[in-house]
């Protein structure tokens, strides 16, 4: 079942769970990717090829998008 | 309301959450290089360069004392005690400088057992069986990538160059604090695997020096992570070669 994890202070935290067919559970899963968003975070996916890209829309067929913070130089 | 499913994307009709979505489509890099766009996305060449500047500083830092020691040991040899001061200035000026990368490797603050054990989970998720156990022992995770072997820290990353010989340390960590050790990994590799250049570009340089030097800064548990990686360097370069 695919899955919206954030990257926090817990570890990390399922913010939803939706699977292809359940249209209303992607629906809310798609907010809270966009209140995410809004929020600062970066939304990825981890490719099974080992690489990794940013999204910005909710893919619905992925096992798992994450939300990162953003990145700064030390 | 229909949900189209194509190439792992979808296209919401309107309801709750399709107001705000529309096709989507992968960002090109790392979104975080907006914030420093007058930076020149860094390459091979550019690191080159950097390798190149970084020694031509360090010779230019050293080499004052060391000729300035050596013409008062010609010209006045009862002048050695002093020659011997200016050698011992010579000397820390690249050690420092190296001190300096190795404290991008360095731990942080750990966050709450619970949150460090939820945060390695999902770390391991990402990573293979040979990756999470140097992990286990050095609190660093191996990377291969397009310039080099990164070694992958809390708060920073070093690269080792193809060949084994150089090393460039970079200081980028997640913004916040409260991040668990894990977490902060996480972060660093999956925007390597994202986009490596753009990581190169928004990373500060902390050190780009021998391999050596470096790892004498290193902690002992740091030392093997810095090995296996310089192994992977040299091992690709033979293969190339």
């Amino acid at each position: 079942m695919p899955r919206l994890i954030r990257l926090d202070q817990t570890g990390h935290t399922t913010l939803a769970e939706w699977s292809v067919d359940d249209r209303d559970a992607f629906d809310v899963a798609a907010v809270a990717f966009r209140e995410e968003l809004d929020r600062g975070y970066f939304g990825l996916v981890s490719r099974s090829d080992g690489q990794a890209e940013h999204i910005t829309e909710l893919p619905v067929d992925v096992p798992m998008v994450i939300l990162r913070r953003p990145l700064a130089g030390g | 309301m229909a949900i189209g499913v194509g190439a792992g994307t979808v296209t919401p009709a309107p309801g709750p959450g399709a107001a705000v979505l529309g096709v989507a489509e992968p960002l090109e890099g790392l979104p975080e290089r907006a914030s420093v766009d007058w930076r020149p996305r860094a390459d091979d060449a550019s690191l080159r360069r950097v390798g190149r500047l970084w020694t031509l500083w360090v010779i230019v830092h050293t080499v004052p004392f060391i000729a300035a020691a050596a013409l008062l040991i010609l010209f006045k040899p009862v002048t050695a005690p002093v020659a011997f001061v200016l050698l011992v200035h010579a000397w820390p000026i690249p050690e420092l400088y190296a001190a300096r990368g190795a404290g991008v490797l360095r731990p942080r603050t750990p966050a709450g057992p619970h949150a460090e054990q939820r945060a390695l989970l999902l770390l391991g998720d990402l990573i293979d069986d040979q990756a999470r156990q140097l992990h286990a022992r050095s609190g660093l995770v191996l990377e291969p990538g397009e310039l080099g072997v990164w070694i992958l820290g809390e708060a920073g990353a070093v690269l080792v160059r193809p060949g084994g010989r150089r090393v460039h340390c970079y200081c980028v960590k997640a913004t916040g604090s409260d991040l668990p050790a894990s977490d902060r990994i996480a972060h660093l590799l999956l925007a390597l695997r994202c986009d490596e250049h753009g990581l190169v570009t928004i990373a500060n340089l902390a050190f780009s020096g021998a391999c050596w030097r470096l790892r004498r800064r290193l902690r002992a548990e740091q030392r093997e992570a810095l090995r296996v990686a310089r192994d992977a360097c040299r091992a690709s370069q033979a293969q190339r070669d």
